[in-house]
């Protein structure tokens, strides 16, 4: 029995075997001097364990009693969050090493952080979701004030801290209520009991709790108050961090939560997830038009992206949760590249954040300018880019599940948030001549950029293969 | 032969990536490697469209060199010609070669400029033979990419305002285009199009927050329909978007914006509003005569008005483009046969009328009616041309423009006599801006000292409008070589509109004459 579980969650006991052996090494010997050779181990082993179990896979396996799951859709989120958390650290390691942020614990908090996503995507049970929650939330508070120095960076941290906090005590309380009206934490227990009941008051106050705290750390209006502080405080790699890996996993944690938990009651909560959609599209799209700096722009734009999100979770079907996980692929894949590029900002060797400093950087960069150009018009979901059927793909579940209307505020809110992404393009082929952008690039980071672009044009002949995977993923979750 | 049409359609973008990704550099010589290759391309594109017109059968008005792929997420890729769209896929391989010989003098980006047409080629032969909806609107929407950047990169002084004006008042109307897509999904459950244009799409009275809407859901799909299309087109009064993009695109960007971006409305007109929303079409058919009409007048005085050369063309082209709407929804043989004739003919002729000012405008950096005069003196053959192609703008017999003029003008007559007496007046406004702007422009004396200099057009200059000429003329004297194409998938398009109409309307209809 207990080597049975030990197999079904032996990734993630080598991910955390590796990152506290890696911890003490790097403690008793080198310190920081060891920052690069660690980022890139820990990246070579977030890459293998995302072989590992995209390889492995088949099968669904429950350990622990029910606490732990893995199944297909845990294994295509944690292979999304492995690889986009492998892709920023090693695009971010020439940023950290030249800013003075080579601290030997960035690489390492990531892989607890990551390991915790890990355990989120996993949980089938209410603790063992807070449990990998809060190991998540507690590496990334420190990764948000990684430049102690910086009042910006603690002041992000700290921000993150409180409200993150706050949220985790709401999904506790949300949580304690469900236990009391169904008498389990188990996702399956509480299930059985809500099939074919009417849902208790009591038990519909734990669920709003438990949105609520979910909604906070997907970051949906409106929850998302934090999101452009903390972007925007962090330093540049942690945002890139922020942007990618622990969305995914809050909201395949969310869509779990909802579809095991509480899918015998759809109508109750779908209404719910329906609102933060169309709230955080709109709040994301206007909200962004102001912005000039690119951080915090990229704030906004991960805010209507998880709106999107959402609209395929609000559609409470297979379709929705397959159309949700294929958004978020994509969603990560467009921001790995942006990040690449907004990391190699920078003019007299500091970096810069501004979008103005754009400026006419399309006559400089030809080749870099239009890989951005495609990210661009990528993420404002411009056909024919990948972007596009991303949000077709949720639109039609939205559709397919006769809510019209969230479909038209979707297609609405795409429209107006089109404007923001094409003023970065406006000012990289229109501006006016200004001091040149400097946008030294590792290979890494070129590689990453180029990859990002080259996937939103040809990934639209089959989107890159993974729709197979999030299909049998999304079986997985619905039954 | 299968798979022609996706050669043809991706031969352009594939030229695009090619040039895009390896070739480096920005010396003389990598800038002529572009144009080449960029010419190359486009007249290969062309030559592989004659195959279809080789292998099409005139005498079947249903689609043809139908290919068919499973795509993402349930939809298709599946594309297909019917007498309809086929002239439509060789105006624009046609005209391509053309444009890119044209602006064979650009120095700025050149790369980048190729690349953006090839694309846009690509884009654009999407549109005009993409069979589902999805794929439709991909290839519409995606276009504006180009465009945008064509207008902003390469254009004149106000470029970054007409380029912004231009992305959003296109993208505002596709978007209730999307909506009404995703309805029309919801209602027949496909997006195919060959399928979609046998559903028949409810015409029960909706009532909508106490409105009474007349002809229920079509009339809505209708109406998000036009929003797009009419803004493409583009009518009376949503047409203020065009003369700012013209007069700022460079010369080939206003060129293909004139000769076939603008189709891509009446395209949509011919394939969607027709023959799947009958019955909101007939109701709304009055609506649409009179925004024609109101267009034909309308655009036509404000030509008579206009200063800049461009202005006065692009005004001119929504005049034409009037006959075009009108034409169409006159639902009739000689309407719609007008209607894609008048499309095709002003294809060649606005092009070439683009390009006319651009032989001028190269040798000048002027726009200006005024900065010329007596050019007659100095270019000669430049004259000829000129005064060949404002005549089949006017609509001068013997030259395509009167074909299309007439056909639709018949067909409007047996409909609405009214707005044919209005449109009519618009040829004799034509003639009046047109012949006015020739004969500042190229008649007096040659008085102003900058033009003492100018040179007549070079070889390259006349090779471009040689074709222009020769198909302007062909068609003019002999114009079955396209209504014999268009014919059957015209009468079977009109045979089956009448059908679905209702009986009533149709009695109603008749009684009215």
């Amino acid at each position: 029995m207990i080597s049975a579980d030990i197999s079904a969650i032996l990734p993630e006991v080598v991910l955390v075997l590796y990152s506290m052996a890696a911890l003490l090494g790097a403690v008793y010997t080198g310190k920081d001097e060891l920052t690069g050779t660690l980022t890139w181990t820990t990246a070579a082993v977030f890459v293998a364990i995302a072989l590992w179990i995209g390889i492995s896979g088949g099968g669904e396996t429950i350990a622990f009693s029910g606490g732990f799951i893995d199944d297909a859709f845990s294994r295509f989120a944690k292979v999304t969050v492995l690889l986009s958390a492998a892709a920023v650290l090693v695009m971010s390691q020439d940023y950290v090493e030249r800013r003075g942020l080579g601290r030997f614990e960035f690489p390492l908090l990531l892989a607890f952080a990551v390991a915790g996503m890990m355990i989120m995507v996993s949980a089938g049970d209410l603790m063992s979701l807070y449990m990998g929650l809060e190991l998540q939330s507690l590496s990334l508070y420190v990764v948000a004030a990684l430049r102690r120095d910086s009042p910006k960076s603690t002041e992000a941290g700290l921000k993150y801290f409180v409200l993150g906090a706050l949220s985790s005590g709401m999904l506790l309380y949300g949580a304690s209520l469900t236990y009391g009206f169904t008498g389990t934490t188990l996702l399956p227990g509480i299930l059985a009991t809500i099939e074919g009941e009417q849902v208790s008051i009591g038990l519909l106050f734990g669920l709003v709790f438990l949105i609520t705290g979910v909604a906070f750390k997907v970051s949906a209006v409106p929850f998302h108050m934090w999101t452009p502080d903390v972007y925007e405080g962090s330093p540049t790699p942690v945002t890139a961090f922020f942007a990618t890996a622990p969305k995914v996993a809050a909201m395949a944690m969310f869509a779990r939560l909802m579809m095991e938990g509480f899918g015998a009651a759809v109508a109750d909560w779908s209404q719910v997830i329906a609102l933060l959609a169309v709230l955080s599209m709109f709040l994301g799209a206007i909200a962004a038009i102001g912005q000039t700096n690119i951080k915090r722009l990229m704030a906004y734009s991960s805010i209507a992206h998880m709106g999107f999100a959402l609209v395929g979770l609000a559609a409470g079907t297979q379709e929705g949760v397959e159309a949700m996980l294929i958004y978020m692929a994509v969603y990560v894949a467009m921001n790995v590249g942006t990040f690449a590029f907004i990391l190699s900002m920078e003019k007299d060797g500091a970096p810069v954040t501004d979008i103005a400093s754009l400026n006419l950087y399309s006559k400089k960069e030809p080749l870099k300018a239009l890989a951005m150009l495609v990210l661009m018009f990528s993420l404002a979901g411009v056909p024919p880019m990948l972007g596009f059927f991303a949000k077709f793909g949720v639109l039609m579940a939205a559709v397919n599940a006769q809510m019209m209307l969230l479909a038209l505020a979707g297609a609405v809110a795409s429209v107006i948030g089109a404007f923001y992404y094409l003023r970065i393009v406006y000012y990289m082929y229109f501006g006016t001549e200004t001091d040149a952008l400097e946008t030294r690039m590792v290979p890494a980071q070129w590689l990453l950029l180029m990859a990002s672009a080259v996937m939103m044009v040809v990934g639209v002949v089959n989107l890159l293969g993974i729709e197979g995977a999030a299909a049998a993923a999304a079986e997985a979750l619905v039954r | 032969m299968e798979n022609l049409l996706s050669i043809i359609t991706f031969v352009p973008l594939v030229a695009a990536a090619i040039l895009g990704l390896f070739l480096q550099g920005d010396d003389p010589a990598a800038q002529r490697n572009a144009k080449w290759l960029a010419l190359i391309a486009t007249t290969v594109t062309f030559l592989v469209s004659l195959f279809l017109l080789s292998g099409f059968n005139p005498a079947d008005p249903g689609f043809q060199f139908v290919e068919e792929h499973d795509w993402i997420f349930g939809l298709k890729y599946k594309v297909g010609v019917d007498g309809i769209s086929i002239l439509f896929v060789l105006l624009t391989t046609f005209l391509m070669p053309i444009t890119i010989l044209s602006t064979w003098e650009v120095d700025t980006r050149v790369k980048e400029y190729m690349v953006a047409f090839l694309v846009l080629e690509g884009l654009m032969l999407g549109v005009f033979v993409a069979l589902d909806l999805v794929l439709f609107y991909l290839f519409f929407e995606a276009g504006l990419i180009p465009m945008f950047l064509i207008i902003g990169i390469w254009g004149g002084k106000d470029r970054i305002y007409a380029a912004f004006k231009f992305f959003l008042y296109t993208f505002l109307g596709s978007v209730l285009m999307l909506v009404a897509m995703i309805a029309m999904y919801v209602d027949a459950g496909t997006t195919d199009i060959p399928t979609l244009l046998t559903h028949q799409f409810s015409s029960e009275t909706l009532n909508i927050f106490g409105f009474q809407i007349v002809g229920g859901m079509q009339t809505l799909l209708w109406l998000a329909f036009f929003a797009s299309f009419a803004v493409k087109m583009p009518m009376w009064p949503v047409h203020t978007w065009l003369p700012d993009a013209h007069v700022q695109a460079p010369t080939a960007g206003s060129v293909v914006l004139a000769a076939i971006l603008l189709k891509m409305g009446g395209y949509g007109f011919l394939r969607f509003s027709l023959p799947m929303f009958p019955i909101a079409s007939d109701l709304l058919s009055g609506f649409v005569f009179w925004l024609s009409a109101i267009a034909i007048v309308y655009t036509s005085l404000v030509a008579l008005a206009q200063s800049d050369m461009k202005k006065l063309i692009a005004y001119s082209s929504v005049a034409h483009m009037g006959y075009v709407t009108m034409g169409i929804f006159a639902a009739n043989q000689q309407g719609i046969d007008g209607a894609i004739f008048q499309m095709l003919s002003h294809g060649f002729i606005s092009g070439a009328l683009f390009l006319c000012v651009g032989v001028i405008y190269d040798r000048m950096h002027t726009r200006e009616i005024d900065a010329y005069g007596g050019l007659v003196n100095r270019m000669p053959v430049y004259a000829l041309i000129f005064m060949f192609f404002t005549m089949a703008n006017v609509g001068l017999p013997g030259t395509s423009g009167f074909i299309g003029e007439f056909l639709t003008l018949m067909g409007i007559f047996q409909v609405s006599t009214w707005t044919a007496l209005f449109a009519t007046s618009g040829v004799i406004l034509s003639a009046a801006y047109a012949l006015w702007l020739y004969r500042r422009v190229v008649f007096g004396d040659l008085i102003k000292e900058s033009l003492k200099t100018i040179t007549d057009m070079t070889r390259r200059e006349k090779a471009i409008f040689a074709p222009l000429v020769v198909m302007t003329l062909l068609l003019g004297i002999y114009p079955s070589l396209v209504t014999d194409i268009i014919g059957p998938s015209v009468a079977n398009l009109v045979s089956e509109y009448h059908a679905a109409l209702p009986a009533v309307a149709d009695a109603a209809q008749v009684a009215s004459h």
